[in-house]
């Protein structure tokens, strides 16, 4: 036998990642320009919960994805193997690689590869087994189970709806870990790899989810949406959590530009991360050195920076360690700052996500989404955006946090055409 | 190696495995062959078809865990824990002389807090007869669970890192593709030390039954302590173990200059997706050829350098045969002169951890110019027919050695480590 010879040699270190394909799945909109109309119009989807009762705990709000019906995009042979949050995911993929005009079949099955976050699997798959398992016995645990609930699913999923043979992998690094996954599509990318399917969606709004969630002592149980999420508001009092995300297509900026793809959205420039001292360390956090990090990596200067995506923890003390590193870095009310979360909910390692799609959009567009909700910035030295706002947008800097200490920020740039 | 081309060195190992709680214990036994599966412990398994298992006989306060940090965290994140201190210990490595934002984490874990959240999920279910389950009797620290990136996060305020820190999971080649992770971030250039390990404690009701739900693992009841046959006809399922491995990995120049000890390179890795079936495998290995081939490219190695395999050799029907094509393909002629061994014939399968046990197996096979047996081999299967270094460990110069995996999800991959003190190739 004859060993294979298509390892490639490592690519120039020219290569640039752009993004070039969107796919959205937000609870404000399916597919991203129904998401950005949302988004821009400062559109809310955040109420009771509809998928159980929510009646009996302390927090019953969440940003629900409505309108979604998996069996009008996948065969029903995928349908029972897969939880909520995979095909979110199948489907998301679909619609970026339409949006960039790639058909994986036209590609070298090594070309392309999947690199996708997650938070907690498929969690509500994982918990019917469990119930199955618990209430009937080990029989009734389902074949799919080993590979339905486990944090690989949207990764591996994606790869072989698609043929994708390249390299793949998945991060989890709480909501962090969005960005730290198109970090890592950028470095294949970097190493000679032309496309990596990247993004994250997640969808746990299921009890045993929910109560997992609420354990981590940070979602509001307020009952009115117009005051449970409010990030940057003396008055806030936690988040609220929601499902979904986005798939982006990361792709060499050359190998693009070689196959005329229809639109690039823009750069991914620099990213920077650093992780939070142990508590009672003395030291500070580590914030607004990832954003340094992240600046130098991109080779911006502060000032160049048009929009920051904040991470808007909504916890008062979390928010005020971001504005300090915002402010710090870039000056007082130095640079406009918005959380279009604030109409979705947090929705885990698909948040990040979907906040590069929406600053590739800003960059597309010109206008800045508005934060939905807080007085704005209510105790705070940010000029937050609270109605969409025309500006030129070149440079928009990606902010996401995940608990325990996770500090992720992206720097996306535009790229001329 | 190009001028300025960063590499990365092993400077410290540590390993809690089943049978072998240090790195040195492990070593013992995988050079003395012996098993330690056995019939599971941790509950009644009578009820489940496979009823056997590789348990670590881990006494988390022993290993210096406070009662607060053993409430805390699931068992993996004690393994991983206390593997990362041995490591660092071995390392010799001081922290706090060095910038935070220069060291990062990478764990690895394929199921995450899976034991924790199956026990967890029986009470505020009351054993699954409330849908709506009941929180007011979940653990404070039920978020922990749900999101394994807690893993990553106590290791990095053990060690007292604050740069680049994530855990990855890829299911089975979570272990290798943590560490393949941690190296790829110190090349980049962002951080300068990395604790790169993997950790799984799966050993917990829901995950025997899904995997007796494929018939993954082996039915093999009544003689435990010979279940995990890799390569032999007789193999029948892989046998579930638990257990960690953590590395101390640096940038080589520093490591050289503090004149650290140096285990191994991290010389090359590489992985592929077979695109095929999430739990299924095409015979002909030719993914996984592809990731060993893209490996020894990194490394800037030919095919016959390689001096010993440490396989994935899970055990099941399709695994080994797809693996030994893997190794046909992708090293020709030379597959057939390489000793091959499998060390889950002895420790079971950790999942995601097992590939960077596997990797620091490797890492000492180096050190010691020994190849780790693989154990219960006694009956040829004319579709393996490599030389498996069945029963008996065998003293042979290594100084490169490829250790592979094989996950649902379809994930191959692949990594080299060279002695690290060859010279400049």
């Amino acid at each position: 036998m004859t060993a294979v010879t298509t390892a490639r040699p490592v690519a120039s270190a020219g290569s640039r990642a752009v993004i070039t394909g969107l796919g959205v799945a937000a609870p404000t909109g399916l597919g991203h320009p129904a998401y950005w109309r949302a988004t821009l119009a400062g559109r809310r989807a955040i109420g009771r919960i509809t998928r159980f009762d929510p009646a009996g705990y302390p927090a019953r709000l969440a940003g629900e994805i409505g309108d979604f019906v998996a069996g009008d995009h996948l065969s029903s042979r995928l349908l029972p193997q897969t939880d909520r949050m995979t095909q979110l995911a199948l489907v998301s993929t679909d619609w970026a690689l339409a949006d960039a005009g790639v058909q994986p079949g036209d590609l070298p099955e090594y070309d392309m590869g999947v690199i996708t976050a997650s938070s907690s699997g498929g969690f509500e798959f994982g918990q019917n087994e469990l119930r199955a398992l618990w209430s009937k016995g080990s029989r009734h645990v389902s074949a799919y189970q080993s590979f339905a609930w486990f944090y690989a699913v949207n990764s591996g999923q994606i790869s072989i709806r698609h043929g994708m043979r390249g390299p793949s992998g998945v991060v989890v690094s709480d909501q962090a870990g969005g960005l730290e996954a198109v970090a890592a599509a950028r470095r294949q990318i970097v190493k000679g790899i032309p496309l990596i399917v990247s993004g994250a969606v997640d969808a746990s709004i299921c009890p045993w989810g929910w109560v997992a969630q609420m354990a981590s002592e940070r979602l509001s149980v307020r009952d009115d949406p117009d005051r449970a999420y409010l990030p940057f508001d003396l008055d806030a009092n936690g988040h609220v959590p929601g499902e979904g995300g986005a798939i982006l297509i990361v792709e060499d900026a050359e190998h693009a530009a070689r196959r005329g793809a229809t639109r690039v959205y823009g750069e991914v420039a620099g990213y920077g991360s650093t992780f939070d001292p142990r508590p009672g360390s003395g030291r500070p956090p580590g914030l607004r050195k990832a954003i340094e990090l992240a600046l130098e990596d991109a080779e911006v200067a502060a000032e160049e920076v048009d929009v920051v995506f904040a991470d808007a923890a909504g916890v008062v003390e979390l928010d005020r360690v971001e504005a300090e590193a915002i402010t710090s870095v870039f000056g007082s009310r130095g640079v406009a700052v918005t959380a279009p979360k604030t109409a979705t909910g947090r929705l885990y390692s698909g948040g990040a996500p979907l906040d590069l799609a929406a600053a590739l959009l800003s960059i597309r567009d010109g206008i800045i989404p508005p934060t939905v909700g807080p007085a704005a910035a209510n105790g705070y030295d940010l000029d937050l955006v609270a109605v969409a706002r025309p500006a030129r947008v070149r440079v928009a800097l990606v902010v996401a946090r995940g608990y325990g200490g996770f500090n992720s920020v992206m720097v996306l740039r535009s790229v001329p055409t | 190696m190009s001028a300025g081309e960063r590499r990365v060195v092993i400077t410290g190992i540590g390993v809690t495995a089943p049978g072998g709680v240090g790195a040195k214990n492990f070593w013992t036994l995988l050079t003395d062959g012996r098993t330690s599966t056995r019939r599971i412990s941790f509950f009644d398994p009578s009820p489940f078809r496979s009823q056997v298992a590789a348990e670590v006989a881990f006494d988390a306060e022993a290993h210096g865990l406070s009662p607060q940090e053993i409430r805390r965290m699931d068992r993996a994140a004690q393994f991983a824990v206390v593997t990362a201190r041995e490591a660092v210990a071995d390392s010799g490595l001081e922290f706090g002389t060095h910038d935070p934002y220069r060291t990062g984490v990478t764990i690895g874990s394929a199921v995450g807090a899976t034991m924790s959240l199956d026990q967890e999920y029986r009470i505020v279910s009351d054993s699954g007869r409330l849908e709506l389950v009941d929180h007011t009797y979940a653990v404070a620290h039920l978020y922990d669970y749900l999101v394994p990136s807690s893993f990553a996060a106590e290791v990095a305020w053990v060690v007292g890192a604050e740069g680049p820190t994530t855990v990855v999971s890829t299911g089975c080649t979570s272990g290798l593709d943590a560490v393949g992770y941690a190296t790829e971030v110190i090349r980049e250039g962002r951080a300068d030390v990395m604790i790169a390990g993997a950790t799984d404690a799966p050993i917990s009701p829901i995950t025997v039954a899904c995997f007796d739900a494929i018939k993954a693992t082996t039915p093999r009841n009544d003689d435990a302590e010979r279940a995990s046959r890799p390569f032999d006809a007789t193999r029948n399922g892989f046998v579930l173990g638990e257990g960690a491995a953590v590395f101390v990995l640096e940038e080589y120049e520093a490591a050289r200059r503090r004149g650290a000890k140096l285990y191994a390179e991290v010389a090359g890795y590489a992985t592929r997706s077979n695109a095929f079936h999430m739990t299924g495998l095409r015979p002909d290995g030719r993914e996984m050829a592809e990731a060993i081939a893209v490996a020894l490219t990194a490394a800037r190695l030919d095919r016959t350098d390689v001096d010993y395999i440490n396989a994935h050799g899970s055990g099941t029907k399709q695994n080994d045969r797809h693996e030994t094509a893997a190794f046909k393909r992708s090293l020709g002629e030379h597959a057939y002169r390489v000793p091959v061994s499998s060390i889950k014939s002895m420790i079971g399968h950790s999942l995601g951890a097992i590939g960077a046990i596997e990797l620091a197996a490797s890492a000492l096979a180096i050190a010691h110019n020994v190849v780790p047996p693989t154990a219960n081999l006694h009956t040829p299967d004319p579709e393996c027919d490599l030389d498996y270094v069945p029963l008996t460990a065998r003293d042979w110069r290594t100084d490169t050695v490829l250790s592979v995996g094989s996950g649902f999800g379809g994930f191959q991959s692949a990594a080299v480590l060279t002695r690290a003190d060859r010279g400049d190739r």
